[in-house]
């Protein structure tokens, strides 16, 4: 065994003694020292003549990085990727990330902090320091308090460090070896018995889990939340040992009808074939127009503005719907209508699952009403313009006097 | 010299003369101008009253908190600054008079608190049960009372020390301090509720009394800070205060700004987020038009400034830049005293057709300029005849010796 000096050490029992040892020591010009002692000791950081510590300054930067990057997290999800309205709040509502915000820059800065610290001071994964397993450290980690002078310290004496030690009153003046090949030794992440151990500590994590997870929870009294015996009955969610395709249920044959339902058979691009076949079943009496009026402002109004001219309220975060009152759509054929909110259009989704066959047809009878008032409906929606971005509750109930023609009226407004 | 022999020594030292000479000087203008401000604009004056009662209210309680708080945990390194705290307890005395414009406008049926007239309104009747001009006036006079007694006793038993430097003194006010913290509790917050948040009557925070005492914590904490900063400066101490005891003051004040902000936006987050009409039509017109730069503002000067202010180590043990943040932290927390009172002055001023005048700014001004005068002036004069630092308390030599 190679062994080496590394410290010349010396124990006091008195907190008063080691502060006197420390500013003795420092003040002798002695750089590469440390002191141990069993509990933080007032008054040390200028006996030792430490600076101020700069790691408040590292953590700050590390908190408020992963703070700054949730934040856009954060906006990302709430805005950009997958924007929701919920409780009629703003959709980048501040003030409830602010405590999250807050955590993570402390868990962060926290965190990180240890971690880099075991990285880069400890030297992880050497886990080997001189001190340990020595006396020094057995006595200073109970009731002595100990100081240390490295051997590669530049004024390092060995008779001189003595007599000081001696001076200072100490009662055990130590050295401390260590083995240089086992504190400069570098781990070697393939070695069989690392490997192996990470095996058997795999299998141990593997095996607790699926007991605890399929065998514990199963049995008394730790089966509460297990479904109760209930015989030779086939669960909802278990393949059925009985049917080709394993499902308890069975797929309708195909071309199935279901009784009073005609299924709607264009394609999405059979727009031509749509508008020649469908004719518009319902009058536009008022009843029709009330119900198509409620369900434009529902689903359409939001892309195509309240009076179908475009005026998205999305503020562009969604392309805004073209103008309704345009001459193509005029042209189109109520059928043509009818499909297009049906399928979807260019970047239209289809709205066939939320809006019944009734109300499709009946938004197409509000539609032709709205492109034979333009002129009225133009009007007005400039006095409207500046609005705010949810619309009015008035301007809607105007459009809704001038749906009916009557085309003096909105000058009142 | 050890610090045994430092106390002994002793010498009591006079507060310097120029903190009683700008102290007069303060006090005869903001006294003349305040006077003045109740012939031009007598309810808005009346106003400016309750932000200066409401401010010497923070700062003399606040300094009675902190003495009870050092001698109910033991704490040793205040106790060199201990006898400038209780030199601040003193301004309670000067406080109520400033109350009683806000007084006598309620016995004699003014606008400013319309719990006075319920009139028809329910909420009101419900509550005139706790919000009527008798019970008002019976709890403001018993809390000053009781805040009174305890004064007495706790300092006079602080200043018999000083002669035969009996250990028993402490102990009495120990006992005093424990019940003194609960009359504080509740003192403060039905000060806070009564005075302020009543200016609102249906509007209800059940944090009010916690963020008007952590306002005041903050502002007693500078006064002290600065006092004992200045006076440390000019050698009128005593041998021994070093960079540890800056750092411990400076730390309150830091960790005390934090706390205002962190009660400040919990009040705020949870009426913001429960969006229900009762409670929100408080924020909404401090919110709206001028008054949002003024809520903007206050988080910049209560919060963000002196954090920053405060941050750093160094500038805790600085005394330069520990006197500028005491002087800001007094400013931010007056400050935060008229945001909470103006904007209902303004809008109880718009339901009656008037607009609140941004030319009479000068009355808020004049009642700063009383305070700046009556803190200075009760200051020196208290100070006459008193030892500047307790040297008969036991403590005191482990307060000296005191490190972080």
């Amino acid at each position: 065994m190679n062994k080496k000096l590394y410290a010349l050490t010396a124990i006091f029992s008195e907190p008063n003694d080691i502060i006197r040892a420390a500013e003795k020591v420092s003040s002798s010009g002695y750089k590469n020292f440390d002191v141990n002692t069993p509990y933080p000791v007032h008054g040390m950081d200028p006996a030792m003549k430490l600076k101020p510590s700069k790691l408040g300054y590292f953590t700050i930067t590390i908190g408020l990085f992963f703070a700054s990057l949730f934040t856009y997290f954060i906006y990302w999800v709430q805005t950009l990727d997958y924007g929701q309205v919920i409780g009629g709040k703003p959709m980048f509502a501040w003030p409830t990330y602010v405590p999250i915000l807050f955590e993570v820059a402390i868990l962060t800065g926290a965190v990180l902090t240890v971690k880099i610290m075991i990285g880069f001071f400890f030297k992880f994964p050497n886990n080997s320091h001189p001190i340990h397993d020595s006396e020094y450290a057995k006595i200073t980690s109970s009731d002595g308090f100990g100081i240390l002078i490295e051997s590669d310290d530049p004024k390092f004496d060995e008779d001189e460090i003595n007599s000081m030690f001696a001076e200072l009153g100490s009662k055990k003046i130590n050295k401390i070896y260590f083995d240089e090949s086992e504190i400069n030794h570098k781990n070697n992440p393939f070695d069989y018995r690392f490997i192996i151990g990470l095996f058997i500590i795999a299998g141990i994590t593997s095996a607790t889990v699926y007991f605890n997870m399929n065998v514990l929870m199963y049995m008394t009294p730790f089966n509460w939340m297990a479904e109760q015996e209930r015989g030779d009955v086939f669960e909802s969610s278990d393949y059925a040992s009985f049917s080709k395709l394993g499902m308890t249920m069975r797929e309708p044959v195909e071309g199935t009808v279901a009784r009073g339902f005609m299924p709607y058979t264009f394609g999405k691009f059979e727009k031509e074939e749509a508008g020649k076949a469908l004719v518009n079943p319902y009058a536009a009496d008022s009843t029709n127009l009330e119900l198509g009026k409620r369900k434009f402002l529902t689903y359409c109004s939001s892309c195509h503005g309240d009076n179908g001219l475009g005026k998205s309220r999305l503020k562009g975060l969604y392309p805004p719907g073209p103008d309704l009152t345009m001459d193509l759509y005029k042209g189109y054929n109520d059928g043509i209508l009818y499909h297009i909110i049906t399928k979807g259009g260019a970047i239209m989704p289809a709205h066939e699952s939320q809006i019944t066959r009734k109300e499709r047809w009946a938004i197409v009878n509000y539609i032709r009403i709205i492109q034979n008032n333009i002129t009225a409906v133009e009007e007005e929606d400039t006095d409207t313009e500046d609005d705010d971005m949810w619309g009015d509750d008035e301007d809607s109930e105007d459009s809704d006097d001038d749906m009916w023609g009557d085309e003096g009226d909105e000058e009142d407004e | 010299m050890n610090t045994k022999e430092i106390i002994s020594n002793y010498t009591r030292k006079e507060f310097p003369e120029s903190i009683g000479k700008y102290g007069n000087i303060f006090l005869i203008i903001g006294a003349l101008l305040s006077i003045l401000a109740f012939f031009v604009d007598s309810e808005r004056a009346t106003y400016s009253s309750l932000i200066g009662f409401m401010f010497l209210i923070s700062i003399g309680m606040g300094a009675m908190f902190f003495i009870a708080l050092e001698y109910i945990t033991g704490v040793v390194w205040s106790v060199p600054f201990r006898r400038i705290t209780e030199f601040m307890t003193n301004l309670l005395w000067i406080a109520p008079i400033f109350a009683i414009p806000t007084l006598l406008n309620i016995l004699y049926g003014g606008h400013m608190y319309h719990w006075v007239h319920p009139g028809e309104d329910v909420i009101l009747l419900a509550k005139s049960a706790y919000l009527n001009e008798a019970w008002f006036v019976v709890r403001t006079a018993s809390i000053l009372i009781i805040v009174f007694i305890f004064k007495l006793y706790m300092i006079s038993n602080s200043r018999k020390q000083d002669t035969d430097k009996d250990q028993k003194y402490t102990k009495r006010n120990i006992i005093a301090s424990a019940p003194f913290l609960a009359v504080f509790a509740f003192g403060i917050s039905i000060i806070a509720i009564d005075f302020m948040m009543s200016l609102e009557p249906h509007w209800f925070s059940t944090i009010y009394g916690v963020y008007y005492f952590a306002g005041t914590f903050t502002a007693s904490i500078a006064v002290l800070t600065l006092f004992s900063v200045t006076l440390n400066e000019k050698g009128l101490l005593i041998d021994g205060i070093t960079t540890d005891h800056y750092y411990s003051l400076g730390g309150f004040m830091f960790a005390f700004t934090t706390f205002w902000m962190y009660i400040a936006f919990s009040q705020f987050m949870l009426i913001w987020y429960a969006n229900m009409p009762e409670e929100t039509f408080w924020f909404i017109p401090r919110l709206e038009g001028a008054w949002g730069f003024a809520t903007l503002s206050l988080l910049f000067i209560k919060f963000i400034i002196p954090f920053g202010l405060l941050i750093n180590r160094n500038s805790k043990i600085n005394p330069k830049r520990l006197k500028l943040a005491s002087y800001w932290l007094i400013a931010a927390h007056f400050y935060d005293l008229y945001w909470l009172i103006y904007p209902t002055y303004s809008k109880q001023l718009s339901e009656h057709g008037n607009n609140f005048s941004i030319f009479n700014f000068w009355m808020e001004i004049s009642i700063a300029v009383l305070i700046i005068g009556i803190i200075l002036t009760v200051m020196k004069s208290s100070a006459k005849n008193v030892n500047l630092v307790p040297v008969g308390d036991p403590k005191l030599e482990r307060g000296l010796n005191f490190h972080i």
